[in-house]
């Protein structure tokens, strides 16, 4: 029988605990009271014994999931049970002959899991896990490496198709790049006709028909190089990167701003701010200027919803914050209902919050116009990605000293690239240029009445 | 005690603990606790490690334990002989040195104490009556575990708790050079910081007089009596 792991109830008033740390992978033996895996609530940290002996078949909550106190974490099956038993996966070497489409009496007997002798496995092994997406994934995972699933991902092979010739039927490098060499020798379209009701097939029959670019090259993984997993914010990143690239189509807009005007109202101000306790930066006359900018072109505060434009009636602007660890993107709410001084703390409060990450979840949300300010680390000019969903953002490069054409002499002034990074679908580029010349304007001619 | 030997010895105690337990749980051996506190005093019976480490930072479990919390460069790090461990504890970043009195509870929370945040709640209780001793008070913030005095920390709590024994424990600023706080604390959080009983008394405070007072109200938090055992003792 299975025995089913759940989150333990710490104490009284403890509600859901976090997975810090399995100590067990599926297909692991385990003793009863052996540590099965490792919890956070509060500042306390507990190691979980296993309930039974057996075999960890199934874990239902991964590393770094807060789940409800006696929600099933993980399933631990007898030594003896197929589902569980590593031997059910026995590696093979792999097969000679490529995968055979599944035969429709396959889709009947998955859930055993139990392999015929000589018959390719993987349809079988793919049926009997389909009901359970969580426990295939898990599968996937447990049987290879981060190289390989990435590999798998980028020409959509479906591993959990694949029988490994690794430990425990794991899936190595060797097994997936013989598995894609042979299916490009054999074309896409023998898979995808025959073998219509697969998951996989249909996966592949998707990725055929749309329009997605070719997969990049393939990875070798050089015997020196290290392979990090990344973490939950990388990822996060890495997903919005992508997907803010593919939605928007983006084009930037690159105009020189003189700072002569600003410098001089911020040298005058500058013991003001101290005294009230906040750093008096060009930052925080950029997004006044923006602020500004926005209220007078709205279409530069709204988002795409399908066909229609949303006008956002709120300005809140998200700052980028750079961090050792990644980067965040707080956001100043109602930033046109705010003066210099609130704005210059708001943005310091949020940095600062954001470097001890003290910030909450509502400080992330809701933001209608990025500011991105890689000229703090020197670059001359950036060309930001829109943050979805909105349409544009602004690029501060570095403010320095450059000779400029000032009344047909040359002048030293403190200048600065700003970029507007905006969707062409909404915004277009004479919008955008006015735009930044009104940036540009209240920058260079700055009202010291504005504050 | 240099904090890679308390570490070490902390999970041999445990060990021994969780066996004994297990031992007795089957009826073999000599149980476990025949009366707590009461007989010869030794590993079976629970404990309270006090100790004093040298400069370290430790790291908690979650996430990164915290070492995005670190200011300093390793080389900083390394000129201050400052010792970087991954502890195996629950919460962030911590700084721990001299001036400050570290407390390991070996406790056996089973059966009547199972309950994670009471656990935690006593731990602060003890140190909030430690603080009251010298007439500070000290007190909780709600959602931030350890013993507060105004917006200041006076001690930080992290514990490990394996089937109910537990680890680690409390770190309580005596004369804690606080100066060392910096290495860690992001700048710009003037929001919350760090304070010592010293700061806060404006007098020298004798370490050996808190550790004293620190094990008579644990032992009346937790109900237990106490026998003092060297650490010759511990390490057989």
């Amino acid at each position: 029988m299975p025995t089913d792991v759940v989150m333990p109830q710490m104490g009284e008033s403890i509600a859901e605990g976090t997975i810090v740390r399995w100590i067990k992978k599926v297909g692991d033996k385990v003793d009863r009271d052996e540590p099965l895996f490792e919890i956070s609530t509060d500042k306390v940290d507990a190691e979980i014994p296993s309930p039974a002996a057996g075999v960890l078949a199934e874990i239902r909550a991964k590393e770094g999931e807060t789940v409800p106190v006696n929600s099933i974490v993980a399933v631990i099956g007898a030594a003896g049970e197929a589902k569980a038993d590593p031997a059910a996966q026995t590696p093979t070497a792999p097969a000679a002959k490529p995968v055979e489409p599944p035969e429709p009496t396959a889709q009947g007997d998955g859930a055993s899991g139990v392999r015929a002798a000589g018959q390719p496995t993987p349809s079988r092994v793919e049926a009997g896990l389909q009901s359970r997406p969580q426990q295939t994934e898990d599968a996937i995972r447990q049987r290879s490496s981060p190289l390989v699933r990435k590999i798998a991902k980028e020409h959509h092979v479906d591993i959990s198709q694949l029988h490994g010739s690794g430990i425990a039927g794991r899936v190595t490098k060797a097994d997936i790049l013989q598995f894609i060499g042979r299916e490009e020798q054999q074309g896409w379209a023998r898979s995808a006709s025959a073998a219509p009701k697969t998951g996989a097939a249909t996966a592949r029959q998707g990725a055929q028909a749309s329009s997605l670019p070719a997969a990049p090259p393939r990875l070798e993984q050089g015997e020196h190089d290290v392979v990090e997993k990344m973490s939950v914010m990388r990822k996060r990143i890495a997903e919005h990167m992508v997907l803010s690239r593919h939605t928007s189509a983006h084009v930037h807009s690159v105009f020189e701003v003189n700072f002569a005007r600003v410098a001089q109202i911020r040298e005058a101000k500058k013991a003001e701010f101290e005294r009230a306790g906040a750093k008096l930066t060009y930052l925080s006359f950029i997004i006044k200027a923006a602020v500004d900018a926005l209220r007078s072109m709205p279409i530069v505060n709204s988002s795409v919803d399908g066909d229609s434009i949303i006008y956002h009636k709120d300005i809140n602007v998200g700052i980028a914050v750079a961090l050792d660890w990644g980067l965040i993107v707080p956001v100043i709410k109602h930033a046109d209902e705010k003066n210099l001084l609130g704005v210059t703390r708001a943005v310091a409060d949020l940095a600062s919050r954001a470097r001890s990450k003290q910030l909450k979840p509502d400080d992330v949300q809701g933001g209608t116009f990025t500011i991105t300010n890689p000229g703090v680390f020197g670059a001359l000019l950036g060309t930001p990605i829109i943050n979805q969903p909105q349409v544009a953002i602004l690029g501060v490069g570095n403010v320095e000293k450059r000779p400029v054409v000032v009344d047909d002499a040359i002048a030293i002034r403190p200048m600065a690239y700003l970029t507007l990074g905006y969707d062409h679908r909404v915004i277009d580029g004479a919008v955008a240029d006015q735009f930044m010349s009104l940036v540009k304007r209240s920058l260079e001619n700055w009202d010291p009445g504005v504050s | 005690m240099p904090y890679g030997e308390a570490l070490a010895l902390q999970r041999a105690l445990v060990e021994e603990r969780v066996h004994s337990r297990a031992e007795a749980e089957r009826g073999v051996g000599a149980p476990a606790q025949p009366d707590r506190g009461v007989g010869a005093p030794g590993v079976k019976n629970d404990l309270l490690l006090l100790v004093e480490h040298p400069h370290v930072l430790t790291l908690g479990v979650r996430g990164d334990g915290g070492r995005s919390h670190i200011l300093a460069s390793d080389e900083t790090l390394a000129a201050r002989r400052i010792e970087v461990f991954e502890a195996g504890r629950g919460g962030d970043i911590t700084y721990h040195g001299p001036g400050q009195v570290v407390g390991y509870p070996i406790v056996d929370l089973k059966p009547d104490r199972c309950d994670v945040h009471r656990y935690v709640r006593d731990l602060e209780e003890v140190l909030i009556r430690t603080a009251a001793d010298y007439g500070v008070d000290a007190g909780r913030v709600e959602g931030l575990t350890g013993v507060w005095v105004g917006r200041d920390k006076l001690a930080a709590i992290g514990v490990r708790i394996s089937r109910w024994i537990t680890s680690h424990g409390f770190a309580f600023n005596v004369t804690t050079d606080l100066d060392y706080f910096n290495l860690i604390v992001p700048c710009g959080i003037a929001d919350r910081g760090v304070t010592s009983l010293e700061r806060l008394l404006g007098r020298a405070v004798e370490w050996r007089d808190v550790e004293d007072r620190i094990a008579a109200h644990f032992c009346g938090v937790f109900d237990r009596t106490a026998s003092s055992i060297g650490p010759v003792e511990l390490k057989s």
